[in-house]
């Protein structure tokens, strides 16, 4: 193919901004990087005048350590920053920080920060390309890219395809972008929780709402199980971990009662024994391993795609 | 615009032809050689070689793979974005005797970035390059090749293109030039 193709965007903000081809392009780089991953020289070049910063206002392991081995791995300059042990806590703004990081002739920013918009924001500010990587409760893109390919893996494509997605659907960022990404990619997406842990006009995004976890498992193709978001919950929703896990558990009896083989996934951070359980996190249906490979390959593909922009 | 064929028809043939005996007398069965087709062009090429070798010696396990150069192009951020082709070896090219195929040589900057690719998957123990077309007196890196198809004095404003049955419907070789008067 080698024509030439380019992501309609600067900035990888949110899967919002993106077109189907925009994913798509994606994907097909992905798959090359993919190779590249299974050599005995997992590196390439393209990369190597490009320096980047990783911006971390919150906790993450998985995002931040797959986003530095993308990085490493196209041979691009990192430098880390995590705001628990900089000047943040002296009471700088986030511009002024993002401005030094930038003086210091940085190419790129992955932020990660626990207000919604934060990067949109510094996207109308700085001059950097900017690479989401979860702000607040609002979006998580490269998440939700490596979660469709994956599927798009699994079963050759996700347009049909029928996804659930269980769990605490109003803290997730990670829903949001699922939602959005797996639409435009033409799959069906039913969102599935306790009432108080579904946000409440999620109808406008033309999703199927399902109360009852053994209905949505019926239905669905691919379930991609949530983690409960306990740090981002100020007030109680639902009376104790133990009875969410009854109602909303998945464990092997119930994979084994459904008449088709359905696949597992899950973002991560796993709480084994609420959410789903370690016989179901390890099993065969569930990809959550071949996710976090896939990661990689994702990170890669959106940094090489944004970086090669002039 | 004017077109100047080059080659075409039997040339053609008999050129692909006289390129798999050059190849046959240097690496004699081939049990020790591999051919690398650059993507994409390179490749159709190198699959022709492959045929072509493999009806002459139908006894030889000819190796053909494809290699995608374009993570390790020089000119990423200068020019717009490429998207990869995708890179195919199924064999090992560990103290192989390697022959890099490609449709058009000109500046040199293509082979550059292939061996640097073609590194990634081990140590050869020699690397040479066949090529179809070479546009001499226009290298920008000290690079030659070792099997030439034919050779063409070039301007820079000129371009060479290489149509294949497989893709184009047609085998041939055109010289096209931009005309300005």
């Amino acid at each position: 193919m080698a024509d030439n193709q380019t992501l309609s965007t600067r900035h990888l903000l949110g899967i919002k901004d993106l077109t189907e081809k925009d994913i798509q392009l994606i994907f097909e780089t992905a798959d090359t990087f993919k190779d590249v991953l299974n050599r005995p020289i997992k590196k390439v070049p393209s990369l190597r005048d490009v320096t980047i910063a990783n911006v971390f206002f919150e906790n993450s392991t998985r995002t931040r350590l797959s986003f530095e081995l993308a990085q490493k791995r196209l041979s691009a300059d990192t430098i880390n920053f995590a705001a628990s042990s900089s000047s943040v806590s002296k009471g700088e703004t986030l511009i002024d920080t993002v401005n030094n990081i930038l003086a210091m002739k940085v190419d790129m920013i992955v932020m990660r920060h626990p207000y919604p918009g934060a990067g949109i924001f510094l996207s109308k500010k700085v001059n950097a390309h900017i690479v989401n990587a979860g702000d607040g409760a609002h979006e998580h893109p490269t998440q939700a890219l490596l979660d469709a390919f994956s599927i798009r893996e699994k079963y050759g494509d996700v347009a049909g395809k029928k996804v659930a997605i269980i769990g605490d659907i109003l803290h997730s960022r990670v829903a949001l972008s699922n939602i959005l990404c797996l639409q435009k990619l033409g799959a069906e997406v039913m969102v599935c929780g306790p009432t108080t842990l579904i946000p409440k006009y999620i109808e406008s995004l033309n999703v199927k709402v399902e109360y009852n976890l053994m209905n949505a498992l019926n239905w669905c193709d691919v379930a991609n199980m949530l983690r409960i978001q306990l740090e981002r919950q100020d007030i109680k929703y639902f009376p104790s971990l133990r009875e969410y896990s009854m109602l909303y558990g998945l464990n092997k009896e119930i994979l084994n009662s459904l008449d088709k083989e359905i696949t597992i996934m899950h973002p991560g951070p796993i709480n084994r024994g609420v959410e789903i359980t370690s016989d179901v996190a390890d099993s065969k249906q569930s990809i959550i391993l071949e996710q976090v490979e896939n990661g990689v390959a994702i990170r890669m593909a959106v940094l090489y795609l944004l970086a090669g922009q002039r | 615009m004017q077109n100047l064929i080059l080659l075409d028809g039997q040339k053609f043939h008999i050129t692909i032809k006289r390129l798999c005996h050059q190849l046959i007398e240097n690496h004699n069965d081939f049990s020790n050689s591999v051919i690398l087709g650059i993507q994409p062009r390179g490749v159709f090429l190198a699959d022709r070689i492959a045929s072509e070798l493999q009806s002459i010696l139908p006894q030889a396990k000819i190796n053909n793979g494809n290699l995608d150069i374009t993570f390790f192009r020089d000119d990423f951020r200068r020019r717009e974005v490429l998207v990869p082709n995708r890179t195919k070896i199924d064999f090992i090219i560990e103290g192989k005797k390697v022959i890099l195929v490609d449709d058009v040589l000109w500046t040199g900057r293509t082979i550059r970035s292939a061996m640097d690719a073609m590194l990634a998957f081990g140590r050869p123990e020699k690397v040479e390059l066949l090529v179809l077309v070479d546009r001499r007196f226009s290298r920008h890196l000290p690079i030659e090749p070792d099997y030439i198809g034919i050779q063409v004095d070039t301007i820079n404003s000129q371009k060479v293109i290489v149509s294949w049955k497989e893709a184009e419907k047609e085998d041939k070789v055109e010289l096209v030039s931009e005309n300005n008067s």
